[in-house]
């Protein structure tokens, strides 16, 4: 049985690593990491089955994800940290000179938990159709998952991508996309709106699914229904309603906390609505 | 000193393609990608016989960057396949961040290089793309001189752990390197020593570069002929132990002058010895429609402008 209790006070302690990390080095993304705190610890404190703390680049015999919104990286590092693929120490370095935890996560310098660079939009569903592909060969039953932002569906690359996943009928694959509505110039309907994007995926042959991003129940059922569907001749997708900045009340609402630090003051506001559950980095 | 006689005239592009029919008997890990031009690519006798390791992306080519770069995660080898113009420029961010940055071992096969693609036009003909490759930090760029030593340095780049740029062409032209021949990924060819000047050659100009290096010897000159066929890494000693001999050196490429060949050795030479050197390359322009033939002398990418250039840097020594 899943303990929900247990994974919120996990997502509090990431929440609080996040404005941590972002703060210390006044620079980093915290609105989307925060909105996507709940799935990336339902993820990885219970859904995924993995070898953690164990890290293997192939990742045979198990889950793997990606994460294509690669700005998002202090929520990524937060969770992989405190699953245990790397000291939680080493949160200190993020974005300094000589870390492992660059500003856009990358294979690059190693970090484990980490399977491809991102950062420039647009790139990790083909990389998890690419893995999908990749387990069909080596028969291994384990799913890829991959995240995406809801801004990030402006690429073409990702049409590219889906067109692909639908006629080859990917269906190992989970794709979910934090639909936050939000993006760096302003709300995405202003930006450039999306349309229809259930309609739009399912044209493609995908198996679309909405739900609450930061509601861990109903997010755990909808992931549990998806392993069910895996392997039945389509791929899926999870259109995840989130909000940017969420568990931070001056952060939500706003598409301002995308990519900005909070001073000294706002550092202090956040976290003293966050309770700390394991114990600041 | 080598002599190299014309066995027959094959396209490098069907050596890339039957390089990878044998790679796909000898290794099941290596898996092949196209973007809607497996006939052009040759890569129809590895689909027929391998068809679940196979992976028709339709005209899509980031999307199949990415795949490529995924495949490899659960150990797969993967080759892609697509025209050079669209096996670099088209998709250069997804080759930079899911390919290189990521340290990813993907094959980027790209044919119908330069201008002998031909009556395709400027369109088609990308003469940039040994530069956007060679800048990559990581990348291997291998470009072979004819079809066997293309199906060598397939079977060469798979046995290589990291990526790959392999650029090759369309016509068919002299196959004369050796047959079963084994291709040593970062040396340099020494097939002719000479003591006046040094013609280093890569892709279709080494044939050319030879057939110069007789016409020179009929004036008196004994010219040196080394085939390039690695960019990157550089075989830098053997270049810079055959200019001791010969102090001058002529280039000679089907690519923009810009950021191939030429640059290249002329950066090993600035930061060694500064020799006299002459570029036969194509000079900050676009190409057009015509034969491969007629557009090789138009742009004067053929022997008798490697001569001409030799000429001048004697002259100048």
């Amino acid at each position: 049985m899943t303990d929900f209790e247990q994974l919120k006070r996990v997502a509090s302690q990431v929440r609080r690593d996040i404005v941590r990390m972002v703060h210390a080095r006044q620079s980093g993304h915290p609105g989307g990491s925060l909105g996507c705190a709940d799935l990336m610890t339902l993820l990885y404190f219970d859904h995924l089955r993995i070898n953690a703390p164990e890290f293997d680049m192939n990742g045979i015999g198990e889950d793997v994800f990606f994460l294509s919104n690669g700005h998002i990286s202090p929520v990524f590092y937060s969770v992989l940290a405190r699953r245990g693929y790397f000291p939680v120490s080493e949160l200190t370095t993020f974005r300094a000179i000589e870390s492992r935890l660059q500003g856009h996560p990358t294979t690059h310098e190693g970090l484990p938990g980490v399977r491809i660079s991102s950062g420039s939009l647009g790139q990790g569903l083909s990389a998890a159709i690419g893995a999908a592909n990749a387990k069909k060969l080596n028969r291994d039953k384990h799913l890829v998952y991959v995240l995406m932002g809801d801004g990030e569906q402006q690429e073409g690359q990702i049409w590219e991508a889906a067109m692909y996943a639908g006629s080859r009928k990917t269906d190992n694959l989970i794709a979910l996309i934090d639909y936050n509505h939000k993006q760096i110039d302003g709300p995405v309907d202003e930006v450039m709106p999306l349309g229809d994007l259930k309609a739009k995926y399912e044209a493609f042959g995908w198996k679309v699914y909405e739900t609450d991003g930061n509601q861990m129940e109903k997010l755990s059922e909808q992931l549990e229904n998806c392993r069910n569907e895996a392997f039945k001749g389509f791929p899926q997708l999870i259109l995840m309603k989130t909000e940017m900045g969420q568990g931070v009340d001056f952060m939500m609402g706003t598409h301002k906390w995308h990519g900005i630090a909070p001073s000294d003051e706002q550092l202090e506001d956040a976290l003293s609505q966050l309770e700390e559950t394991f114990g600041d980095y | 000193m080598m002599k190299f006689t014309i066995q027959n005239h094959k396209d490098t592009r069907s050596g890339f393609g039957d390089g990878l029919f044998e790679l796909g008997q000898e290794n099941d890990k290596v898996v092949a990608l196209c973007a809607d031009l497996t006939g052009s690519m040759k890569m129809d006798a590895f689909a027929k016989a391998f068809p679940e390791r196979f992976f028709q992306t339709g005209i899509a080519e980031a999307n199949m960057m990415g795949i490529a770069a995924g495949m490899t995660i659960g150990g797969m080898i993967p080759f892609t396949g697509t025209f050079a113009n669209f096996s670099t420029g088209r998709v250069y961010d997804q080759i930079r961040q899911s390919i290189a940055y990521s340290g990813k071992n993907v094959k980027i096969c790209a044919s119908h290089a330069g201008l002998t693609l031909g009556e395709d036009g400027a369109t088609h003909q990308i003469l940039e793309d040994i530069g956007l490759m060679r800048m990559l930090p990581g990348m291997t760029v291998i470009v072979p001189c004819d079809y066997n030593q293309t199906k060598a340095a397939v079977k060469a780049i798979a046995k290589l752990n990291g990526p790959v740029y392999l650029r090759f062409g369309r016509p068919k032209v002299p196959n004369f390197t050796p047959i079963n021949q084994s291709f040593e990924i970062g040396k340099a060819l020494v097939y002719q020593e000479g003591t006046d000047v040094t013609l280093l050659a890569t892709g279709h100009l080494v044939w050319e570069a030879l057939q110069a290096a007789e016409q020179l010897a009929e004036k008196g000159i004994s010219a040196g002929v080394i085939n390039v066929a690695t960019i990157k890494p550089l075989d830098e000693s053997t270049i810079l132990e055959a200019l001791e001999k010969t102090k001058c050196v002529v280039t000679a490429e089907e690519h923009q002058q810009f950021g191939g060949l030429g640059e290249t050795v002329a950066g090993l030479l600035a930061q060694n010895t500064p020799y006299p050197m002459e570029m036969v390359a194509v000079k900050d322009q676009f190409g057009q429609s015509g034969t491969p033939q007629e557009l090789m002398k138009l742009y004067q990418l053929d022997a008798n402008a490697i001569v001409d250039a030799a000429l001048k840097l004697v002259a100048r020594k």
